[in-house]
């Protein structure tokens, strides 16, 4: 692949743009089977699908195809008139040789959003599709192949093994999705190489329920944290809502609107429901169980708490208050079981967020303008959601990653071009200016041009040259 | 001298306390942090030169050119532009999501460490420095104990002018290094060697600390044939400027090696004698416009270089060293082996190969199966050679007619690529290095878009459909529940 990557050919725009339309081409001709087999990995219903998957990638693809040329040119860069005749600019260039991991919850979507910047910047790429989504890993390995040039894309199918051995080899760039476990190891083999890498990891992201008077809002607040936890992958997402912040005065009230307006979306026997996807494998639903086996948590289940272990299926759960030492408060959830805490005040959340890693993204409900710049300027985290959720993974303008322990750069739009690209400085320099004061031997004349040069000091230059004027003096050696 | 292990954990507890306090960012605390950096060059200049003439034997004017001078411009760049780099920045958002509102926000990592390297001992922890105190972090440096006198004068001075409890300098050789890098930081930037880049990025791999890295290379300059002989002559300056001037070759942006047509050779070689004669007279240990070798280990690398004996055969000009000086004359070599050491491995040292090539076209052959370097000088006026040197090698940086230039120019990002480096930084490239650009999405909560939510039906599945292709005519009459 490297010997394909030298030859050039990736690095046409036509080249770039005939990978991008045929992605399109794979997506819209091949919409059924992708739909099947995201039903049969995670039961995901088709509205969920198209809409975290196949909607986004191809959207993601027709504002790359449009952008596309604007990306590739170079930038001019701006240069002092010191140094006349002389022009600059910053040029992208593809890294080379890719590598592209992807995780098992959206199997589609993270294997192909990334392959949109890695492809649009020029590079050749590797995929591999993560084994607990096999029927999506086999679909890319399969059919991917009619729709890209096969010398310069190739799909590797494995889990745990075939990664590690992709990881013994020299990449350019390696772009990562998954745990924060898994994500030290790939950035610990990277640097064997000297190998960047993009890590998209995860973490407990927190939404932050203030106290809204208007019932509207309250229940538009409500529908978007609950489709964003258990319509998006029944809560196995990294930018999921892990946990609600309420105040004590809210509490029931929200609780009750919760578990009616649960009840309206999943329906009474969640079930029976299509409306919501499956736990990926026996091994994470009896993680999830055992984050409620624990008494008092188990205890502070209020809605639903019912599992079926033979179809991998948790019912939407609501717990309140569960003890915060607990694992479900602790670890990252992953999973459809919703913890709300209660507070004194709202202000108290800023605390609570600060005293914890970084997450990948901040939600926040609320009309005060107060509370809004309070959690922007004392909290970190990837990226603040205002009165919405999940939503700012669609919008191709706005950076995509993390921060500390949620990860390590950001991709989507122009962001997945640049994350994928060598920014390289071309400066063009005339042999007409030749500054003599450049060169050695040295003396002190040519120290004060040198301290009015770099003050972009031009009269003072001119002075000195003429000999009208000193710089502050210094002992020569 | 030496800093300890206690005294790390108390500076990096003491960063970490600042930080979360909230002091450092303030653009008041960060403008005065410049300010007092640039004050501390003011009143120190002298001190700063007898340092390192002490550990490099630099003149002043090298000294100002790459090191003083630098730093106050990056100082001076950087206060003139913080408070537009702290400007949250607008971002458009799709119409499919109005009426929402997109915004950037940098913030400042946290408490950051810096490596700098010990050729430009003091440019490369104030540069990076300036870069993490515009961004708002709380900072640890770590100069290199290679060039001990620079690295005491920073320990002495920055804690009198700067805010010592956000700013930290530790002393000391690879245990202490080894010592800081057991520790969790928000960021690391180091400048120096692949060999310890590796060290340093899979220690921060185990607390997922991002890096940048400034690792080095073999920059090739190519020099064309030019038919005007003042260019000629020009472009012989500047390689001599840009192998021998700075830090006598120990730089990772210094001219490594030439490459020129055979026919040219002679020319060349004849303009290389007699400019080295001009800047550097007849004997050149007794002029004073040449640093030294770092230290005795270095010394005795080079001259490894040399004592293989097919390449001490095509020694041209030069080749004599005083070890007691810490002295190597600038060297010339014609067309040694290469797969000498000399020809694989970063020189860091006054010592210029020349290799000759039939055409000089084959030149861009010649880089491109070697490690992608820091920069590529090439001096030509061929604009179909410079095309192809720009879009078929791969390297940090192209300059054609000159060199080092890239280096003072605040516009421009200063990185490598592959072996050479990740990340980059000077002007605004400092201070995105050193921030986080936290994405930030204003929703409303009008209007509610029932098709949002489940239960899933076939009305909301077009809806998603045609809301995707960016439909929104369609998406108007689908909702009036008109068919197309």
């Amino acid at each position: 692949m490297r010997v394909y990557f030298r030859s050039g050919a990736t690095r046409e725009a036509s080249w770039r743009k005939q990978q991008l339309k045929g992605l399109l081409a794979f997506l819209k001709e091949n919409e059924g089977d992708i739909m099947k087999a995201l039903k049969q990995d995670l039961g995901k219903h088709y509205a969920e699908a198209y809409r975290d998957e196949v909607g986004t990638l191809i959207k993601s693809l027709n504002f790359a195809l449009q952008s596309l040329k604007r990306w590739m040119s170079p930038k001019k860069a701006e240069l002092p008139l010191m140094a006349l005749l002389s022009t600059a600019e910053v040029m992208p260039e593809p890294l080379g040789l890719i590598l592209v991991f992807s995780s098992w919850n959206f199997p589609i979507g993270l294997s192909l959003e990334p392959l949109i910047g890695a492809l649009a910047a020029g590079n050749t790429v590797v995929l591999k599709p993560s084994d607990l989504s096999p029927a999506c890993s086999s679909l890319l390995a399969n059919t991917l192949r009619s729709y890209l040039d096969n010398r310069a894309v190739k799909v590797i199918q494995g889990g745990a093994a075939v990664g590690e051995k992709l990881l013994q080899e020299r990449w350019d760039k390696i772009f990562f999705t998954g745990s924060t476990q898994v994500g030290r190891i790939v950035m610990s083999a990277a640097a064997k190489h000297l190998t960047p890498v993009i890590l998209e990891l995860g973490g407990k992201c927190p939404a932050v329920l203030d106290s809204l008077s208007w019932n509207w809002d309250r229940e538009a607040s409500i529908k978007r944290i609950l489709v964003g936890k258990f319509g998006t992958c029944a809560g196995q997402a990294c930018i999921t809502i892990d946990y609600v912040l309420v105040e004590k005065e809210s509490l029931s009230t929200v609780v009750e609107m919760m578990k009616e307006i649960t009840g309206k979306m999943f329906g009474e026997n969640p079930r029976e429901s299509n409306s919501i996807a499956r736990i990926v494998n026996k091994s994470h639903f009896l993680r999830l169980k055992n984050l409620v086996d624990d008494p008092a948590v188990k205890a502070s289940i209020v809605h639903g708490g019912k599992m079926d272990e033979d179809n991998l299926f948790i019912e939407p759960t609501i717990l309140v208050d569960p003890p915060l030492e607990s694992e479900i408060m602790t670890e990252e959830i992953f999973g459809p079981l919703l913890p709300i805490i209660s507070l004194e005040k709202i202000e108290e959340s800023m605390e609570f967020i600060k005293s914890r890693p970084k997450p990948l993204a901040i939600y926040v409900f609320t009309r005060s303008k107060t509370l809004e710049r309070r959690i922007l300027s004392e909290t970190s985290s990837g990226s603040v959601t205002f009165n919405d959720a999940i939503v700012q993974y669609a919008a191709d303008t706005i950076p995509f990653g993390g921060v500390g322990k949620s990860g390590i750069g950001r991709y989507h739009g122009n962001y997945s071009f640049e994350a994928f690209s060598h920014e390289k400085a071309v400066v063009r320099r005339s042999f007409f200016t030749d500054f003599w004061f450049r060169y050695p031997p040295w003396n002190d004349h040519k120290l004060q041009l040198f301290k009015t040069a770099y003050n972009f000091d031009y009269l003072g230059m001119l002075l000195v040259i003429l000999g009208l004027k000193r710089i502050k003096a210094s002992h020569m050696v | 001298m030496e800093t300890t292990g206690e005294e790390v954990e108390a500076s990096l507890v003491e960063a970490r306390q600042t930080f979360k306090s909230g002091h450092t960012r303030s653009v008041v605390w960060r403008k005065k942090q410049l300010e007092a950096l640039i004050q501390l060059i003011h009143d120190n200049e002298d001190k700063i030169f007898e340092a390192l003439y002490d550990d490099l034997g630099k003149h002043q004017a090298e000294a100002y050119r790459d090191e003083v001078g630098v730093v106050l411009k990056a100082a001076n760049y950087a206060l003139s532009n913080l408070q537009k780099w702290m400007a949250p920045k607008r971002s458009s958002i799709p119409l499919l999501f109005f009426p929402a509102k997109g915004e950037l926000q940098p913030e400042p990592l946290g408490v950051v460490l810096i490596f700098s390297s010990w050729n430009f001992p003091i440019s490369l922890t104030l540069d990076p420095l300036i870069g993490a105190i515009s961004a708002g972090n709380t900072v640890a440096v770590k100069p290199s104990e290679q060039a001990p006198a620079c690295s005491s004068f920073l320990a002495k001075y920055i804690p009198l002018y700067m805010d010592c409890k956000a700013i930290k300098v530790m002393q000391g050789g690879p245990q202490v290094s080894e010592n800081l890098l057991q520790h969790k930081w928000d960021k690391i930037f180091f400048t120096g060697s692949p060999r310890v880049g590796q060290i340093v990025m899979s220690a921060a791999a185990k607390h997922l600390t991002p890096v940048t890295l400034e690792l080095g290379g073999k920059c090739p300059t190519i020099l064309d044939s030019l038919s005007n002989p003042s260019d000629m002559k020009v472009a012989v300056k500047r390689i001599v400027g840009g192998k021998w001037g700075p830090c006598s070759g120990q730089a990772c942006i210094g001219v490594d090696y030439l490459l020129v047509e055979e026919k040219m050779a002679p020319t060349v070689i004849e303009l290389l004698k007699k400019t080295i004669k001009r800047f550097y007279g007849q004997v050149p240990i007794e002029s004073k416009s040449l640093a030294r070798i770092v230290n005795k280990h270095h010394f005795e690398r080079l001259c490894n270089l040399l004592r293989d004996p097919r390449v001490a055969n095509t020694i041209i000009h030069g080749g004599s060293v005083d070890e007691d000086n810490l002295f190597m004359e600038p060297t010339i070599l014609l067309d040694p082996p290469v797969d000498a050491e000399i020809m694989s491995e970063e020189i860091f040292g006054p010592l210029l190969p020349i290799i000759t090539l039939k055409k000089i076209e084959e030149s861009v052959e010649f880089i491109k199966s070697r490690p992608k370097p820091l920069t590529i000088y090439a001096f030509t006026k061929d604009e179909s050679l410079k095309r192809r040197i720009v879009s078929e090698t791969s390297s940090g940086s192209v300059v054609f007619n000159d060199v080092m230039i890239q280096f003072l120019c605040d516009t421009l990002p200063f990185g490598g690529v592959d072996q050479s480096g990740f990340g980059r930084y000077h002007g605004k490239y400092s201070f995105d290095s050193f921030s986080h650009e936290k994405a930030i999405m204003q929703g409303s909560f009008f209007p509610e878009i029932e098709p949002r939510y489940p239960p899933w039906n076939h009305f909301k599945m077009k809806f998603i459909r045609l809301a995707y292709a960016l439909d929104y005519f369609g998406l108007l009459l689908h909702l009036l529940g008109l068919k197309r």
